[in-house]
């Protein structure tokens, strides 16, 4: 058998922070037990982020600097779909400039979506790009929109330069409902957290986890980390407990994320990923109507494969809020007053935005093949020398280095996020387009300030519930690693 | 080789309705009320006009598309009319087209009218404008004063200027056209609001405050041309003539090459270079006895006195400080209000403008009369600085 697993990997996770006291302090009054979830923040998505926008992020994060061309097949999971009838995966391989002959598959419907989609794209022994994004919502005053966050965890599968290999799998199928949401249903509903406890976990993941290890040829003592999401609160130290581990747990991203879904158990592993060393064992465990058990072992090309932004990189990069209103209004939760700019028709022609889907989607300008100006969009002819468009080779912008040239705050406009920041962004290789500019912090924009591109909703037209996808400029971090 | 328009064409009526908030007035209501200003002035008769051009932006809240609102409005019968939109150039340029009628010799006398109900929306400023399905696709859905704003940033970071002298200095130039729009009957608002007041005002888009944006109202305005003979025959001693009339529409060079630093607008530029050339003006600064600005937002006025070539580069903040542009400085601007006083009805203004130059080479305008203005310059800005369309037109006495 060649040598097949993970070569590199990604994660994102939304900028915006809630606190989570100001989530309870807003449900004081008829919920004041949610004061016990109260600590540290939760991630939110910003309103023009959906699971598609933030598997694309972290998809960039995995595949920096590598060639997308040899890519043959692309998974994502989640269970909070954009649309019920539009695949996910191909709005991410648009975005990400995939090969056209990529084979797409989308995976949902539960809690193990994402380790399960990771299993099978690892089975199929294909190069492949798996993604799971997740974004679940919790009712108002629930346990879950304390607990709930976002996120989104990416790996690059193949067989050269492989820094983590699949040794053992288990599995556990079982009809078990601790929760269910039903179609077209916002949010879940759950059955007693005592009984998911005992008769659930405690029963379910053994037996998974003992065959995964039996496969490997392990026992849990040659597991150095331990990843498994914790809905409920406490639930994976249990687990260990039970199964008599001593390694060390991986972060949980209670903190500063949340949980995150069906991508929860998956930001573990890429959490895992940036830490562990060549040689040492990951135990991955995920929960939901039966339970996903992988091992990996780490080899040594580990340290190359790491993200630049990566679990870590996403959380240090949160934007805390206490507006608690502002993420109910985000999610739909709430219906406020935008006023009639608001009625403002958008509706997408689909026949445009698919014939010009490769420079929107892709966020791709021309390079005039006769006077070498760089220009976005891509027109009839040259901005500069008025030579055919037929003579422009494409030059991406996605990654290309740009500065703020100028930049506003709108307070008129419509925009879900009040104000609209927009302005002239100045790409280093001449092009330049006035943007909309996304998630710039309490520190605000300055003229100048170095910006990346990030994925987005552009405009939402909520009459007929459809996105309009698009690239957003944002402030450049020092990224993070470690 | 083109001769231009120069003298070849008259105004003989101009009118122009009250602006506001004519809540119980439609366009072709206000239509009527500048025409038959325009009619009386112009000494002629509804009959002898010979075509028409009607200037109007918003289909939606206006009176839908094509001249036949405007042919029924004012019952033009049996006459070629036509509908421009040509965003804030709308009204100058359905000038233009009654004008080029009248200087072809296809028609004696033409009537260029537009008029705009922007209270009819619903709400202050602008509908979000349709921009194209490819462009919704990418632009930002900023509004006119987050298009115009950006200029801001621009000019301050070419001359260094901070954040506070530049807000003083548009600050003054929407103080002095308070203190016009005093002496401006037909003006929307015609009190004199301090210095204060406009630096304090909530912000629209930084740095413009509420102040630094011109009002929201409904207005139309209208003038009939013919040539300067058929004005001498109708008995018109003096005769208002158009010197010059220029548009120029962005190619895309501001936005998609990284050439233009943001701190003036190219389009204006342009426009007024031609217009100069036409006109035989080559010191619009002593040649030019009065102009109308698009001051849609007070930082297009500042900057635009810089493109008219009325201050030198970078100094346009200290010539609006020192007075230069106020009623009694060198060269008034917006003797009447202009945009902040009279607001923005699009399809009028270009029409308004020029109904406000055309009063003043006659000495008519009471109060807020200029002494002996020869010549005088309108410009419009439609999109935004940075994408759209320039439009001038300099009129003088023959």
């Amino acid at each position: 058998m060649s040598d097949f697993g993970i070569t590199a990997f990604g994660a994102y996770v939304p900028r915006m922070r809630l606190d989570r006291e100001a989530i309870a302090a807003a449900h004081k009054w008829m919920a004041p037990s949610l004061r016990s979830l109260a600590k540290g923040a939760r991630a939110f998505c910003n309103w023009d982020e959906d699971t598609a926008t933030m598997a694309v992020e972290a998809a960039r994060d995995a595949l920096a600097g590598s060639d997308h061309a040899s890519l043959q097949a692309l998974g994502f999971a989640t269970t909070r779909p954009p649309y019920a009838d539009l695949q996910p995966s191909a709005i991410v391989a648009g975005a990400l400039g995939l090969p056209r002959t990529i084979r797409t598959f989308d995976g949902a419907l539960g809690q193990r979506a994402g380790t399960s989609g990771l299993l099978a794209a690892l089975k199929a022994g294909e190069q492949a790009l798996f993604v799971a994004s997740d974004a679940p919502r919790g009712k108002p005053a629930s346990t879950q929109e304390m607990t709930y966050g976002a996120g989104a965890a990416a790996f690059v599968l193949g067989s050269e330069n492989v820094a983590a290999r699949l040794v053992g799998t288990g599995n556990v199928a079982a009809n078990f409902a601790s929760h269910f949401r039903p179609d077209g249903a916002d949010f879940e509903y759950h059955w007693e957290e005592r009984w998911v406890r005992d008769e659930g976990y405690a029963k379910l993941v053994p037996p998974a986890v003992d065959a995964a290890l039996a496969q490997a040829g392990l026992t849990i003592a040659d597991i150095a980390h331990f990843a498994m999401p914790s809905p409920i609160r406490a639930i994976a130290a249990a687990a260990a407990k039970q199964l008599r581990f001593t390694g060390e747990m991986v972060d949980g991203l209670e903190d500063g994320c949340g949980y995150a879904g069906c991508a929860h158990a998956l930001l573990m592993l890429a959490r895992a990923l940036e830490t562990a060393q060549p040689g040492e064992r990951i135990l991955v465990v995920s929960f939901g109507q039966g339970v996903d058990a992988l091992v990996f072992e780490v080899t040594d090309a580990i340290a190359a494969a790491r993200p630049a932004r990566g679990v870590a990189g996403s959380l240090a990069r949160g934007i805390v809020t206490d507006a608690y209103l502002r993420m109910l209004s985000f999610q739909q939760g709430i219906e406020l007053e935008w006023g009639m700019r608001a009625e403002k028709n958008a509706k997408t022609a689909l026949t445009e935005q698919y014939r010009s889907g490769s420079q929107i989607d892709t966020f791709t300008a021309g390079e005039c093949g006769s006077c070498g100006t760089i220009q976005f969009p891509q027109l009839q002819y040259c901005v500069n020398c008025h030579a055919p468009g037929s003579g422009f080779s494409d030059v991406p912008l996605v990654d290309a280095p740009a500065k703020v040239m100028t930049q506003t705050s709108d307070w008129l406009s419509y925009y879900p996020s009040p104000p609209l920041l927009g302005g002239f962004v100045q790409f280093d290789n001449g092009a330049r387009l006035q943007m909309e500019m996304v998630d710039a912090g309490p520190e605000g924009l300055e003229l100048g300030m170095p910006l990346e591109m990030v994925f987005r909703i552009k405009e939402q037209d909520r009459m007929r519930g459809y996105n309009r996808y698009f690239w957003k400029a944002s402030p450049r971090l020092d990224e993070n690693k470690d | 080789m083109a001769t231009g328009i120069k003298d070849k064409v008259a105004i003989i009526g101009a009118g122009c309705s009250k602006f506001g908030e004519r809540w119980d007035k439609g366009s072709p209501d206000l239509m009527a009320e500048a025409f038959e200003e325009a009619l009386a002035d112009a000494g002629i008769e509804r009959k002898q006009i010979e075509a028409a051009w009607f200037g109007c932006y918003g289909d939606a809240i206006n009176v839908g598309n094509s001249s036949i609102p405007a042919a029924m409005a004012l019952r033009l019968e049996n006459i070629p009319v036509s509908r421009m939109e040509n965003m804030c150039a709308t009204g100058t340029e359905a000038l233009r087209g009654a004008t080029y009628a009248v200087a072809s010799g296809a028609v004696d006398i033409a009537l260029a009218i537009g008029a705009e109900k922007l209270k009819d929306t619903g709400y202050g400023g602008l509908p979000p404008a349709f921009k194209g399905t490819f462009n919704d696709l990418w632009m930002p859905m900023v509004s006119a004063p987050a298009g115009f704003a950006p200029l801001a940033d621009g000019y301050r970071t070419k001359y260094q200027i901070s954040k506070e002298d530049l807000k003083r200095a548009i600050a003054h130039v929407s103080w002095k056209s308070h203190q016009n729009g005093v002496h401006s009957p037909k003006a929307h608002f015609q009190k004199a609001v301090s210095m204060e007041t406009i630096l304090n005002a909530p912000m629209i888009a930084d740095p413009l405050g509420l102040f630094d944006c011109s009002g929201v109202s409904d207005g139309a305005a209208c003038a009939i041309v013919t040539t300067p003979e058929i004005a001498r025959a109708l008995g018109k001693k003096d005769i208002v003539s158009i010197k010059s009339l220029q548009i120029t529409t962005s190619s895309g060079r501001e936005t998609q090459m990284s050439d233009w630093d943001g701190s003036y607008v190219p389009n204006t530029r342009n426009a007024a270079a031609r217009a100069y050339a036409e006109a035989g003006i080559t010191d619009p600064r002593s040649q030019l006895s009065l102009t109308e600005v698009h001051d849609c937002f007070s930082i297009t006025e500042l900057v635009t006195m810089e493109d008219l070539g009325l201050s030198d580069d970078g100094q346009a903040v200290r010539d609006v400080l020192d007075g230069r542009y106020d009623r009694d400085g060198a060269i008034p601007c917006q003797i009447d209000g202009g945009l902040k006083c009279f607001g923005h009805p699009i399809g009028a203004s270009g029409l308004r403008m020029a109904y406000e130059v055309y009063t003043q080479l006659l000495g008519r305008a009471g109060p807020r009369q200029l002494s002996n203005p020869s010549m005088g310059l309108t410009h419009n800005l439609g999109g935004v600085p940075y994408q759209g369309v320039a439009a001038i037109s300099i009129l003088g006495l023959l």
